[in-house]
């Protein structure tokens, strides 16, 4: 073994000389055929989330999300650095698989993208945005709630989204003040997502002095929640919150109605689906949920209108994504530079004013004040009942306000039954 | 009020076990399934839990169809329509399965026909969400659940009319296999095989027929296991197979394999448990009542009153170590005979 | 492959063999890299799959004991280095020191699982493993009450990467003028720890050690008959298996920065378990074979299989993800059937496998 690598070494080096050269000359090639006019430059900016697997649909309506933002931009023809820019859109799928996160973050780094908008899931985008943080290469997720992954003390990472300790204290608020629940039970998905939430809302709940007194654990692929319901009956709590999916909590709630428990139920985003009421049949009715941000429904005009014609109904975090595209895009204009290092300080200053409200990020790339909505299932859907802002709750009654397309989303825009059908 | 405290408690452990009972009974039609197989050929059937699985996929599609298509039918003949459409189905997986997969290996080293179980399993799973997408199938809502109260308590425990009919489904179904092994003549040729092969087949029983017919009968009760455990939780996907599979194949080992009684039992007898570990472990091992002497532990117990050691969180994992556990001491199961030879 | 590396009998082709594969060991980094450093973290990832089949491989293929649980080694050795060199429990020590006692760890769990399985038969061990796997993941997912160990699902952020003074393996640098990125330098440290899995696997196969657990392997009664420690023997086939895949774990969670349970599930074993039998059980080549065969396999897929299904048919009627998942399946199911012995099979497994038939 010895002597092959030194008998190699010789080799080796003039090999080396040679794909060296090619890697060299590779960024260039790239960049060549993106001039067609001499005054247009493209900038490339990327998208990644799960475009194939269980949660394909969502990570297709993110990108459709920035799909639409670049289009817009392009048709602007905006000018950056003195020339007008075509913005190009390079969408990777990470599969929702952790381990894919680093590679893909890798492949934009190895194209130069100008920036990222995603990844969907916190468990991918975490192990990515140490790949962006070192490249400098500003990342803005529409999605991804998991506090830690802002707490890293990465520059480049940012979210249009709110964090799992924002949504859990809002809704937790919700049942505390609204609901004037006193003994509250709390069950998760034992998923980073289900038990964050949760734990939050414990948190929360407990502050503001309301019995904590059940908190149990089932996993997402749970059929029987039986015991866990037995177990919390005997407790008697006047609410259960449950951190999960709509796939277990769906029949979590179906199971709960046929132990005869009649509690109110209350779930986080991923349990906000009209799917619900599919799954739990007419037991669904008149739970409560909680999403970040501010409802789909209320979403500016302007954007739901431009994103239905293209593609149809919004999923779930699309505007999120949407605006995450924006502000880089803002951003570079703002710089004058679609140079990561140049314009990145001009993400983290920016005040814009998007689909999904007002937006300014705090040091760390979390979004300031973010809006929390608290629904309802009513009639086999979910309709918006109140809008949580900085502690504060406003209720969303019958009466619409005007409609005001671009305005902070603490100002209501549509009245719910004009929502979208889902 | 100590009395009404000691009844609540009571109806309680009651619902606990009705749970356990009908989430058992479950257990134990698709432990027969694998008990069937073991105990005739000795091969784990890996891919049981995934005929299981399109049996519930197929009765349900059949049932939403049915249902969009308004006929009138009464929900129940839907649901039998569903079975039994779902049972030739399992049936010709099942007897594919056998064919192609462990009939050209019944003579190979035992780790061959194991690998392609896991294999086949695989595909079935990726072949079922090709069919029926990712998303979980709701069954739709035609069988009003009532429940019946146990006790005089109306707010007590309770069982539902679903639970009856899974519960006495099972035992009829039970009740029909053992009349069918012990009974008839494709029985007595059932045990002759598993007994010995070569002298079965030599005094005239087509081994393969009967091999075959094994393997169909243990599908078609998966078909009904499937139907069974997706009306009682309303819900059926691609991925359900695999862990109920795994369960009931614990159930089949604590029972003693290739037994059918012990199945049976065994089945109940991890429902039971499950239900009641998910119950009560995690109230037995509250760090907060256990171990109120520590300081420290009191402290935390203030803000926090339910520190659990153990807690449902661990449910899948009572499954697993109740499997271990008989393994090791006792690896025939309970009702089994000796089935330890060489590895 | 074999014959061509055979040192013995053909000394001047195998040594030229042997300076053409380190060749091409050292050049390709640089190679891939300049078709993009995403395919150098691919290839990565490929080498710990590799480390993992072959310590899988001492277990499956050598001793002959069907494992379903493996993933929980590699599981132990993540978390391992994660608690040792992350600002978790504020422990940052050096990656040579947690590597050796992340494989230490791994290794006593091997041990703590083989022993109460001795007893058992082939098919009802696999389920006991695949049973114990999934026990330990259930653990991580849960040890974060009531004392927080693993942190739960939440898993573990900011690991450290590997360093040796003020070198670290994730910074780019330019050392005579090429340009080293933090894959390519985790690429060599793999390639030289691959190094040494094979030369250990190599020793292992023809010592006393491997005789024994081949003889293990065709007939236990036997090998106790002649008298081999088969209680040993076997525990030692899965300690070392699970040393192998500590290290491997350990190097993966520096690698990625972040650790959670949802990366150790049991698909991860299954797919492990489909690299060996494809390669061949029992044959150290075959298994590296298959290993990277089914690694690059998703990477292939994603740009062959579903551009076709757009030009054929307008949409992507199958994902290249569902396609690998029916790979891996077929794979196992086909192998069994057809070629027992794998693509490269190990001479003795070959007459074992088809004798029998």
């Amino acid at each position: 073994m010895m002597i092959t690598r030194k008998l190699g070494l010789s080799l080796v080096a003039a090999a080396l000389v040679t794909t060296y050269g090619c890697s060299k000359e590779e960024p260039k090639k790239a960049e060549a055929p993106k001039a067609p006019a001499e005054d247009v430059v493209v900038i490339k900016i990327g998208h990644a989330g799960p475009l194939t697997g269980g949660i394909a649909h969502l990570g297709k309506d993110d990108e459709n999300g920035v799909h639409l933002a670049i289009d817009e931009a392009t048709a602007k023809k905006l000018k950056i650095g003195g020339k007008t820019v075509k913005f190009e859109m390079m969408s990777e799928d990470d599969q929702a698989d952790p381990k894919m996160g680093p590679t893909i973050a890798q492949k934009f780094v190895d194209a130069k993208v100008a920036g990222v908008v995603g990844h969907l899931n916190s468990g991918v985008t975490i192990p990515a945005s140490a790949v962006y943080n070192q490249a400098g290469i500003p990342m803005i997720s529409g999605s991804a709630t998991n506090p830690k992954l802002t707490e890293q003390g990465f520059k480049v990472v940012f979210r249009t989204v709110g964090r799992d300790d924002q949504q859990g204290p809002a809704v937790a608020a919700y049942m505390a003040n609204e609901l004037k629940s006193k003994r509250v039970a709390i069950a998760d998905d034992a998923t980073a997502y289900g038990e964050g939430l949760a734990n939050e809302v414990e948190k929360t709940l407990k502050a503001a002095g309301v019995q904590v007194i059940a908190r149990e654990k089932t996993n997402d692929k749970a059929t029987d929640f039986k015991a866990i319901l037995t177990k919390i009956k005997g407790k008697n709590p006047d609410a259960i919150f449950y951190g999960g999916m709509d796939a277990t909590g769906g029949p979590m709630l179906k199971q709960a109605r046929e132990l005869g428990m009649k509690t109110t139920f209350a779930f986080g985003d991923g349990a906000c689906t009209s799917e619900m009421s599919k799954l739990a049949g007419p037991a669904s009715e008149g739970m409560f949920c909680s999403q970040a941000g501010i409802p789909t429904q209320m979403a500016s005009k302007a954007f739901t209108d431009a994103f239905a014609a293209k593609y149809g109904e919004v999923k779930q975090y699309a505007p999120f994504f949407y605006d995450a595209a924006n502000i880089l895009i803002a951003a570079m204009q703002k710089a004058d530079s679609a140079d990561p290092a140049k314009y990145l300080p001009a993400v983290a200053a920016i005040s814009f004013d998007g689909a999904t409200g007002h937006v300014e990020f705090d040091a760390k790339g979390d979004r300031k004040d973010a809006e929390m909505t608290i629904f309802q299932m009513k009639g086999g859907k979910v309709e918006p009942v109140a809008i949580i802002k900085a502690g504060k709750t406003t209720k969303i009654g019958g009466e619409a306000p005007a409609a005001a397309p671009m305005a902070p989303a603490a100002a209501p825009m549509a009245p719910a039954k004009d929502a979208p059908k889902k | 009020m100590p009395t009404g405290q000691q009844e609540e408690c009571l109806d309680i452990f009651l619902q606990q076990m009705i749970n356990g009972l009908t989430l058992g009974s479950v257990y134990a039609v698709v432990a027969l399934g694998y008990t069937m197989v073991y105990g005739i050929i000795q091969l784990i059937n890996f891919a049981h839990g995934e005929v299981v699985m399109i049996g519930a996929m197929v009765a349900f599609s059949v049932i939403n169809a049915l249902v969009g298509a308004h006929t009138g039918l009464p929900p129940l003949a839907i649901v039998m329509t569903g079975v039994l459409v779902a049972i030739p189905v399992c049936m010709a997986v099942g007897y594919t399965l056998e064919r192609v997969a462990y009939r050209p290996l019944r003579s190979a080293p035992r780790l061959a026909p194991l690998i392609t179980a896991i294999g086949l399993s695989i595909v079935l799973q990726n072949l079922a969400m090709i069919i029926w997408s990712r998303n979980p199938m709701p069954f739709p809502q035609i069988i009003t659940v009532t429940p019946y109260h146990v006790t005089g308590n109306t707010d007590g425990a309770t069982i539902t009319n679903v639970q009856i009919a899974i519960i006495v489904a099972s035992v009829l179904m039970m009740g029909g296999l053992l009349g069918l092994v012990y009974r008839t003549k494709l029985g007595i040729a059932m045990r002759a095989t598993s007994q010995n092969q070569q002298i079965a087949g030599l005094m005239g029983i087509d081994i393969n027929t009967v091999i075959s017919l094994t393997f169909v009968i243990g599908a078609g009760l998966g078909a009904v296991a499937g139907v069974m455990v997706g009306t009682y939780y309303g819900i059926a996907q691609y991925q359900m197979g695999f862990l109920l599979g795994l369960k009931a194949f614990s159930a089949a080992v604590l029972g003693g394999i290739g037994n059918l009684a012990g199945a049976m039992l065994g089945g109940l007898l991890l429902g039971v448990i499950e239900a009641l570990g998910a119950g009560y472990v995690g109230d037995l091992t509250n760090l907060c009542q256990i171990a109120s002497w520590s300081d420290a532990i009191a402290t935390r117990c203030a803000s926090d009153p339910n520190l659990t050691l153990f807690g449902s969180n661990y449910q899948d994992v009572f499954a697993f170590l109740v499997l271990i556990a008989v393994l090791i001491f006792r690896p025939s199961g309970l009702l089994g005979e000796r089935v330890g030879d060489r590895a | 492959m074999h014959a061509l590396l055979d040192l013995k009998q053909n000394p001047r082709t195998a040594w030229i063999g042997l300076a053409l594969i380190g060749v091409a060991l050292v050049v390709l980094p640089f190679a891939l890299a300049a078709v993009g450093t995403a395919w150098v973290r691919i290839t990565n990832l490929a080498i710990l799959f590799v480390l993992l089949s072959l310590g899988l491989n001492i277990v499956v293929g050598f001793a002959g004991l069907l494992d379903l649980g493996y993933i929980a080694f590699y599981a132990v050795g993540a978390y391992t280095y994660a608690l040792l060199a992350s600002p978790h429990f504020n422990l940052h020590l050096p990656f040579w020191i947690v590597l050796p006692i992340g494989a230490a760890v791994a290794c006593f769990f091997g041990a703590l699982l083989g022993a109460p399985t001795l007893k058992l038969r082939g098919d009802y061990l696999a389920i006991v493993t695949l049973g114990f796997g999934e026990i330990v993941r259930i653990f991580m997912n849960n040890l974060s009450q009531p004392v927080n160990i693993t942190n739960g699902p939440q898993g573990i952020t900011l690991i450290d990467p590997f360093r040796i003074g003020s070198f670290s393996f994730a910074e780019r640098e330019t050392i005579a003028g090429l340009d080293f990125t933090g894959p390519v330098k985790y690429y060599y440290f793999l390639i030289v720890v691959l190094l040494a899995v094979i030369v250990i696997n190599l020793r292992l196969q023809n010592s006393r050690i491997g005789r024994a657990w081949e003889a293990i392997r065709e007939d236990e009664i036997a090998a106790r008959a002649m008298g081999i420690n088969t209680r040993n023997m076997k525990l030692l086939a899965f300690a070392m298996g699970a040393s192998f895949g500590g290290v491997s774990g350990g190097i993966f969670a520096a690698t990625q920065g972040f650790i959670s349970p949802e990366s150790f599930v049991l698909v991860e074993s299954i797919m492990v378990l489909s690299m060996v039998v494809l390669g061949g059980m029992g044959n150290i080549w075959g298994v590296i074979l298959g290993a990277v065969l089914l690694s690059f396999v998703p990477e292939v897929l994603r740009y062959t299989v579903a551009p076709a299904q757009q030009a054929l048919f307008g949409r992507l009627l199958i994902e290249p993800e569902v396609i690998r998942m029916l790979l891996f399946g077929l794979a196992l199911v086909l192998m069994m059937l057809f070629r027992p012995a794998g693509i490269l099979p190990s001479a003795l497994r070959k007459r074992e496998l088809e004798s029998r038939k």
